[in-house]
C-alpha cells in the first residue's frame, strides 16, 4: 500500500513533467523550425496587415452604418450585410457575431426542429435575394445545401463548387469579369480530396476574395 | 451517395486492417518483453524510469495488487488534475502559459472535467478556446489522455494474460506495463502522428490570440495554441476531448480530408491491434481473426446506415424546400453541422469511428444528425464499446461478452463451457456478467434520475424540444457511462456568460451526476475484468476434445454479434425507442 502510494506520487508527478512540458515542447520547437507557417497558423497578410488565415473561415459581410455615421448595433453585435462583390461563406452561429474564430461552437439546430426549418428558411431567402438578380434561374430547389446550413465548427473556410458556382454569376456582374475568368479562379483554389478520395472538394473563400482583389483592385 | 464516399468506408476499413496486424504482432512483443525494433532507443530510458519510481519491474503482481496499484494511481492522478485545473490563474502561472488570463472553472465543472479526463471519457462541459489556459491543456488534460488510455491498455493486456495464464495467479506487473505502454507504443506514435499533423495546418504555438482585420471592415480575433501534440493523442488514446470546443471540426484541429482520414486511424489503430495481440498471446491468431471479424462487421453496419441516413437529408431541410441529392459540384445530404472538406460520407464515418470507440471526439454536429444518422452512436454506445472499443477497454469489455458467448454456446449443446481449455465456473460467469451490466446499469439510472427530476431537465437546450431533448439526456449519460465523450451538445452542465469563466457557474446536478456515472462505470467493469483475470488465471488447461465448442470460426463469430446485439437491445430499446427513433420515423416538426 505505502509502496504504491510513494511510486503513484513519483509516477505521476515526473510523467506529468515528461508528457505534460518536455513533450509538447519538444514538438512546438520541431514545428516552429520545420512547419513554421503551419504551426502558427497559416496566417494571410495584405499589405503587411494580418487579414486571417488560410483554414480559418470569415465573414465577407460590412457593417452597416447607421445614420449617426457609425456602425450599428444590434444585441451588441455589429449589424452587417453581404458585400455583394466578395463570395460569401457559409452562414455561422457563433456568438458575438458570424465566424468568431475565438469561442467555436456548434449550433446544434436537431433535425426535426422548427427553428432549424426556419433558420433554413430565413438563410435561403438572403441567398435568393443576394444572387438570384444575377442568376435568373434560381430556384430554392437549387440552393446547394452548404450555402445554407451552418457548418459543424460554424469557421469552415470552404463552400462547395455548387455554391461558388451559383455566385459566380454575381461576382462576374459586380467586378465587371467574364463568367470564365471566375469560374477559372474558382477551379484554382479548389481543393482536392484527401488521397484523391477522401472527403469532398470545396474553395477556400478567403484566397479565392483575396485573388478576386488582385486582379480587379490591384492589391498584392 | 456518391461512389468516393463508399470508397471513404471501404477503403478505410482495408488500410486500418492492414496497419493493425503489424502493430499487434509488435504489442504483442511487448508485453511479453521480447526484443522490438525501438528496445535500442527505449530501453535505457525504461530502465531509468523504473528507478525512479522505485519499482522492482519482476514483483509479480495477482489481480488484487494489480488492481490495487491501478486504483491508486488513478486517484493520485484524480487529485493532481483538480489541483491544476483549479489553480489555473493562480500567481505561480506564467502568463505566457494563460495569456488570456482565464479563471478556473467552479468546482462542480471541474469535479465532471476531472472525472471526465481521468477515465477516458473527455466529456466536456467547457469550450476549451473559451475556458482553459495553455498550461491547463498541456499538463493537466494532456497528460492523463496519455494515463488514462495506458491504463485501459494494460487492463487488456492483464486480461489476456489471465486468460492464457498456466499457472499461478500473476497477471504480470503494472508498473511495467504502464511504463511499456507510454514508451514502447504511445511515444513514437504520438510524436510522429503530431509532426504530421503539423505538416497538414494543425497549429503548436504559444501566442496569443490572432486579432484579424477582415477586407470587408470585420476584425476577427482567432484562437491558437499547443494543439497537435495534443491533437494526436487525443486521438490514438480514444480521449476525444478537444483543445477547442468544436473539436475536430476545428479547422486547426482537423484542416484537410487527409488529416480526417488520418485522425480516424488513429483512433482506430491500438483498439484494432490489440485484438490481434490477444490472438498472438493466445498462440493461435485465429482467436484474434475471430473478435476481429466480429467487430468489423458491426461497424460497418454502422457505417453503412449512417451514411445513408445523413446522405438522405433531414426532414427540418426538406420542409424548408432544400433538395438534398446530389447535384454537381455539391454532394447534398444533410450538410447543417457538418464541414465541406469531410462532405458527408467523412462526417458519417467519423462519427462512427468515434463512437464505437470511446473515442467520443467529433467532426460535426451529433445532436443535427437526422434521426437514424443519430441513433446509429446511440446503437454503438448501447453495445457498451465493444465494435473495437476505447483502447483496452475495448478488448476487455469484449472478452467479457466472449466468455458470455462461450457460456450461452456450451448451454446451447448441453455441455461444460470450456475457453481456450479452461473450464468456465459460476464464478467467472457471475463476475463477466455484472461487469457487462454495470455499464448500461449506470446508463439507465442516470438518464432516469436527469429526465424524472426538475434539476435535471434544467440542462436540456433551449432547442431540444419533443424527443431531442430525451435524446440529449439519454445520450448524456450513455456517453459519459460508456466513457465516450461525445455528446448532443445543446445539453449543458457549465453556464459561462463570457469567456475566460468570468460570472460562470456549472449546473451541479448534471455535473455530479455525469461525473459518478463516469467514475463508477470506468472503475467497476475494470474491477470485474481484472478479477475475472485472477480467476482464470490459476485454472488448469484440458487439451480441446471433440465436443469442445471452438471460439475461431465463423459460427462463433454469429454467436458472439448475436450476444452483443441482444444484450444491447433488450437494455436499450425502450430508450431508443423514445428518442431517436421516433425522430427518425417521423417528419413531424416540433
Amino acid at each position: 500500500m505505502r509502496r504504491d502510494i510513494v511510486t503513484s506520487v513519483i509516477g505521476i508527478v515526473v510523467l506529468t513533467v515528461l508528457i505534460g512540458l518536455v513533450y509538447p515542447l519538444v514538438i512546438t520547437g520541431v514545428s516552429q523550425v520545420a512547419f513554421p507557417g503551419n504551426a502558427n497558423g497559416q496566417k494571410v497578410y495584405v499589405n503587411g496587415k494580418l487579414v486571417g488565415s488560410k483554414i480559418i473561415g470569415q465573414s465577407f459581410k460590412s457593417p452597416v452604418i447607421g445614420k449617426n455615421g457609425k456602425p450599428e448595433e444590434k444585441e451588441e453585435e455589429l449589424v452587417t450585410e453581404a458585400d455583394p462583390s466578395y463570395f460569401q461563406s457559409r452562414p455561422s452561429a457563433t456568438e458575438g457575431g458570424a465566424y468568431n474564430a475565438a469561442a467555436s461552437t456548434f449550433s446544434n439546430r436537431g433535425p426535426n426542429d422548427k427553428a432549424t426549418k426556419e433558420a433554413d428558411e430565413e438563410n435561403i431567402k438572403e441567398y435568393l435575394e443576394l444572387n438570384k438578380p444575377y442568376d435568373t434561374g434560381l430556384t430554392t430547389a437549387q440552393v446547394p445545401v452548404d450555402a445554407v446550413n451552418t457548418s459543424g465548427s460554424n469557421l469552415d473556410p470552404e463552400i462547395s463548387q455548387a455554391n461558388a458556382w451559383v455566385q459566380a454569376h454575381r461576382i462576374a456582374a459586380k467586378r465587371q469579369l467574364s463568367l470564365a475568368v471566375v469560374d477559372g479562379l474558382i477551379s484554382k483554389y479548389t481543393d482536392s480530396r484527401g488521397l484523391g478520395f477522401s472527403g469532398e472538394k470545396g474553395v477556400n473563400v478567403l484566397e479565392l476574395n483575396l485573388a478576386l482583389d488582385r486582379l480587379t483592385k490591384g492589391t498584392p | 451517395m456518391t461512389f468516393a464516399g463508399w470508397l471513404t468506408i471501404f477503403l478505410f476499413a482495408a488500410i486500418l486492417t492492414a496497419l493493425a496486424m503489424p502493430l499487434g504482432s509488435y504489442m504483442a512483443k511487448v508485453y511479453t518483453g521480447r526484443r522490438v525494433f525501438l528496445s535500442p532507443i527505449f530501453s535505457g530510458p525504461e530502465r531509468f524510469l523504473y528507478v525512479i519510481l522505485r519499482v522492482d519491474p519482476k514483483r509479480e503482481q495477482d489481480w488484487k495488487s494489480y488492481a490495487k496499484s491501478l486504483l491508486i494511481f488513478s486517484l493520485a492522478g484524480w487529485l493532481l488534475l483538480y489541483v491544476i485545473l483549479r489553480t489555473q490563474n493562480a500567481f505561480f502561472v506564467p502568463h505566457g502559459l494563460n495569456p488570456l488570463g482565464y479563471h478556473s472553472a467552479p468546482w462542480n465543472v471541474t469535479f465532471n472535467t476531472t472525472s471526465s479526463f481521468l477515465t477516458n471519457t473527455n466529456w466536456q462541459y467547457y469550450g476549451g478556446e473559451t475556458t482553459m489556459s495553455y498550461l491547463s491543456q498541456m499538463i493537466g488534460l494532456t497528460v492523463q489522455n496519455w494515463l488514462s488510455g495506458g491504463v485501459g491498455i494494460v487492463v487488456a493486456v492483464a486480461l489476456i494474460r489471465g486468460i492464457i495464464g498456466r499457472s499461478g495467479k500473476s497477471l504480470g506487473n503494472f508498473w511495467q506495463d504502464l511504463v511499456r505502454t507510454v514508451l514502447y507504443v504511445l511515444t513514437p506514435i504520438s510524436v510522429i502522428g503530431a509532426l504530421v499533423l503539423v505538416s497538414q495546418g494543425v497549429i503548436q504555438n504559444f501566442t496569443t490570440y490572432l486579432t484579424a482585420h477582415t477586407v470587408t471592415g470585420l476584425t476577427q480575433s482567432i484562437a491558437m495554441g499547443p494543439v497537435a501534440s495534443q491533437e494526436v493523442i487525443k486521438m490514438l488514446n480514444t480521449n476525444g476531448g478537444g483543445f477547442f470546443n468544436v473539436n475536430s471540426a476545428h479547422p486547426f484541429e482537423n484542416p484537410t480530408a487527409f488529416t480526417n482520414l488520418f485522425e480516424m486511424l488513429l483512433v482506430l489503430i491500438i483498439p484494432a491491434a490489440l485484438v490481434f495481440t490477444y490472438g498472438r498471446m493466445t498462440g493461435n491468431r485465429r482467436q484474434g481473426y475471430a473478435i476481429y471479424s466480429a467487430m468489423m462487421l458491426m461497424f460497418l453496419g454502422a457505417a453503412i446506415v449512417a451514411y445513408i441516413a445523413e446522405a438522405h437529408g433531414s426532414p427540418a431541410q426538406h420542409a424548408a424546400g432544400l433538395h438534398t441529392h446530389v447535384i454537381s459540384g455539391s454532394t447534398g445530404g444533410n450538410m447543417e453541422g457538418k464541414e465541406q472538406r469531410f462532405g458527408i460520407a467523412g462526417s458519417a464515418l467519423f462519427d462512427v469511428v468515434t463512437t464505437v470507440t470511446s473515442c467520443g471526439a467529433v467532426n460535426s454536429a451529433i445532436e443535427s444528425f437526422t434521426g437514424i444518422g443519430g441513433a446509429v452512436p446511440m446503437a454503438n454506445l448501447s453495445a457498451s464499446e465493444v465494435i473495437f472499443g476505447g483502447v483496452g477497454t475495448g478488448l476487455y469489455s469484449m472478452l467479457l461478452y466472449v466468455l458470455l458467448a462461450v457460456f450461452i454456446g456450451g448451454l446451447m449443446v448441453g455441455r461444460t463451457p470450456e475457453w481456450l481449455g479452461k473450464k468456465l465456473e459460476a464464478r467467472e460467469i457471475k463476475l463477466a456478467g455484472l461487469g457487462i451490466l454495470i455499464t448500461p446499469l449506470a446508463a439507465l439510472f442516470c438518464t432516469a434520475m436527469a429526465t424524472a427530476s426538475h434539476a435535471g431537465r434544467a440542462s436540456i437546450s433551449e432547442l431540444g424540444k419533443g424527443p431531442q431533448g430525451f435524446s440529449e439526456t439519454f445520450y448524456a449519460y450513455l456517453s459519459q457511462a460508456n466513457n465516450n465523450g461525445s455528446a448532443f451538445a445543446g445539453y449543458t452542465g457549465f453556464i459561462q456568460p463570457n469567456a475566460g469563466n468570468v460570472g460562470s457557474h456549472g449546473v451541479t446536478f448534471a455535473d455530479l451526476l455525469g461525473g459518478f456515472d463516469m467514475l463508477f462505470a470506468r472503475y467497476a467493469p475494470i474491477l470485474f475484468a481484472l478479477a475475472v483475470a485472477g480467476a482464470l488465471a490459476g485454472k488448469r488447461v484440458t487439451p480441446a476434445g471433440l465436443g469442445t465448442m471452438r471460439t475461431d470460426n465463423p459460427t462463433f463469430v454469429v454467436l458472439l454479434i448475436g450476444v452483443i446485439i441482444l444484450v444491447g437491445a433488450l437494455t436499450f430499446f425502450p430508450a431508443l425507442l423514445l428518442g431517436p427513433v421516433v425522430q427518425g420515423l417521423t417528419g413531424h416538426l416540433y
